[in-house]
């Protein structure tokens, strides 16, 4: 197994296409576990890491970058995003524990395709765009179009992600994200619920995305659940239209995380709570 | 497969060293630098057990690649005490016993100083969500947390 650092993103789409079995390395977290238990054996790693566009965070009129392999230890001490996308840095710091956190990524993050990926709804909702780099150029893509099944992705041979776009937050707006696990620390998520809303002059919602993780075979962009939301006052008939669409999204596996009836009621529960600290949130504005 | 050759610093020190790409930098640590202080409990980054700085953050070395330390700055357990002068943490942990089998006091240790560095005054809920990913099989974890608690007490009033 060989090992390159390529400083552009040219030279590292070349490296990834030039190599049959070559792999994208970013934070790590999950790679070098898959490495080590031989679920992958990939010729070349390349360490995406030296690409000066994929680290870091940055704000303009369009609204934030974060570059795809920065740490998620980094994202949660940034203020900024800390305040526009509460319910995002909720998510990453819920992945692993303050070591994995010192190098897990939201571009590994994603990539590594896991249906309960606990970052991963919380972009979702956020409205957040993936910037992916490759052979035929650069192209933009919805967080939610990326995972196709689980552990694989819509993106070919030679593509990667090298950051995410994420809008401005509303003049009245606020995000959350929670999840449901049998502890209260270190553990993969059995139901996910990521929210994001906005509110009129007059408190109407006037937009929302809500996204669940680990019910389906992909995390879940659930747009009747955002149609329960738009046009309330986000009060008790939205939040239980809300539950029962989320419910009805779910498509989830029995396994002994959460049997099948469980992580349907749950996905309900989450999504309400989420929304309710989203909306206090935005009130918050 | 030619070895990588990587300049790096540890605990202050400029060291280079030869490894494989399998290698990780706790294998690197351990088995090219000697430095055995840090421990493999689990190798997948769910005990902690390996925990050192790099580059300041606070991280599983067992899910690092030792290549990947090239230009790096490592901090490890073995650069914890100064010469004979113990750190505040590590007198601590002596004096209330927050140790049995001792596997994972070097990554509790390295885990908890990266916490009080960044906030000197934690509660005790900050204690315990920070040292969530130091698994201790002996302790029951309330004499390393204590221990934690009053070391950053000893070190506000030093």
């Amino acid at each position: 197994m060989d090992y390159r650092v390529p400083a552009t993103t040219t030279e590292a789409v070349a490296m990834l296409t030039s190599v049959e079995g070559a792999h994208a390395l970013a934070g790590g977290t999950d790679l070098l576990v898959k490495l080590r238990t031989g679920l992958m054996a990939p010729r070349l790693v390349v360490d995406l890491k030296a690409i000066p566009t994929i680290r870091g965070i940055s704000s303009d009129a369009r609204g934030w970058r974060i570059g795809a392999a920065t740490p998620c230890a980094e994202i949660g001490e940034h203020k900024g995003i800390c305040a526009a996308w509460p319910g995002l840095v909720e998510g990453l710091k819920l992945i692993g524990s303050t070591q994995v956190q010192g190098r897990a990524t939201l571009g590994g993050n994603l990539c590594n395709a896991s249906p309960a990926a606990d970052s991963v709804p919380a972009l979702i909702a956020a409205g957040a765009v993936c910037e992916v780099v490759g052979p035929g150029g650069t192209r933009e893509v919805p967080v939610e179009n990326i995972v196709t099944s689980p552990g694989r992705t819509s993106l070919a041979r030679g593509e990667f992600i090298l950051g995410f776009r994420l809008p401005p937050q509303h003049a009245r707006g606020g995000d959350a994200y929670l999840r449901l696990i049998p502890r209260t620390e270190m553990d993969i998520a059995v139901v996910g619920a990521g929210v994001s809303l906005a509110l009129g002059s007059d408190g109407t919602c006037t937009h929302a995305r809500v996204s669940l993780g680990a019910v389906a075979p992909t995390p879940l962009l659930v747009a009747d659940c955002a149609k329960a939301l738009l046009g309330s006052k986000v009060d008790e008939p939205a939040l239980k239209a809300l539950a029962t669409a989320a419910s009805a999204a779910c498509k989830p596996i029995d396994d002994k995380r959460g049997t099948i009836a469980y992580r349907v009621k749950v996905a309900g529960v989450l999504a309400v709570r989420a929304a309710r600290i989203a909306l206090e949130r935005a009130q918050q504005q | 497969m030619a070895k990588h050759h990587v300049t790096t610093t540890v605990n202050d020190d400029t060291v280079e060293f030869l490894c494989t790409t399998e290698q990780t930098l706790l294998d690197v640590l351990r088995d090219e630098l000697q430095l055995t202080g840090s421990k493999e409990g689990c190798g997948s980054g769910d005990c902690g057990a390996c925990s050192v700085m790099l580059d300041g953050r606070l991280v599983c070395s067992c899910l690092v690649l030792g290549v990947e330390a090239q230009g790096k700055r490592i901090d490890t357990i073995e650069g914890m005490a100064k010469g004979d002068q113990l750190h505040p943490l590590q007198r601590k942990f002596i004096d209330q016993a927050a140790l049995q089998c001792g596997i994972c006091t070097p990554g509790v240790l390295i885990a908890a100083k990266a916490l009080l560095e960044k906030k000197p005054d934690p509660t005790e809920t900050e204690v315990r969500y920070w040292l969530a990913g130091n698994l201790c099989r002996c302790t029951g974890y309330d004499k390393i947390v204590r221990a934690v608690m009053d070391a950053a007490a000893d070190m506000r009033n030093a």
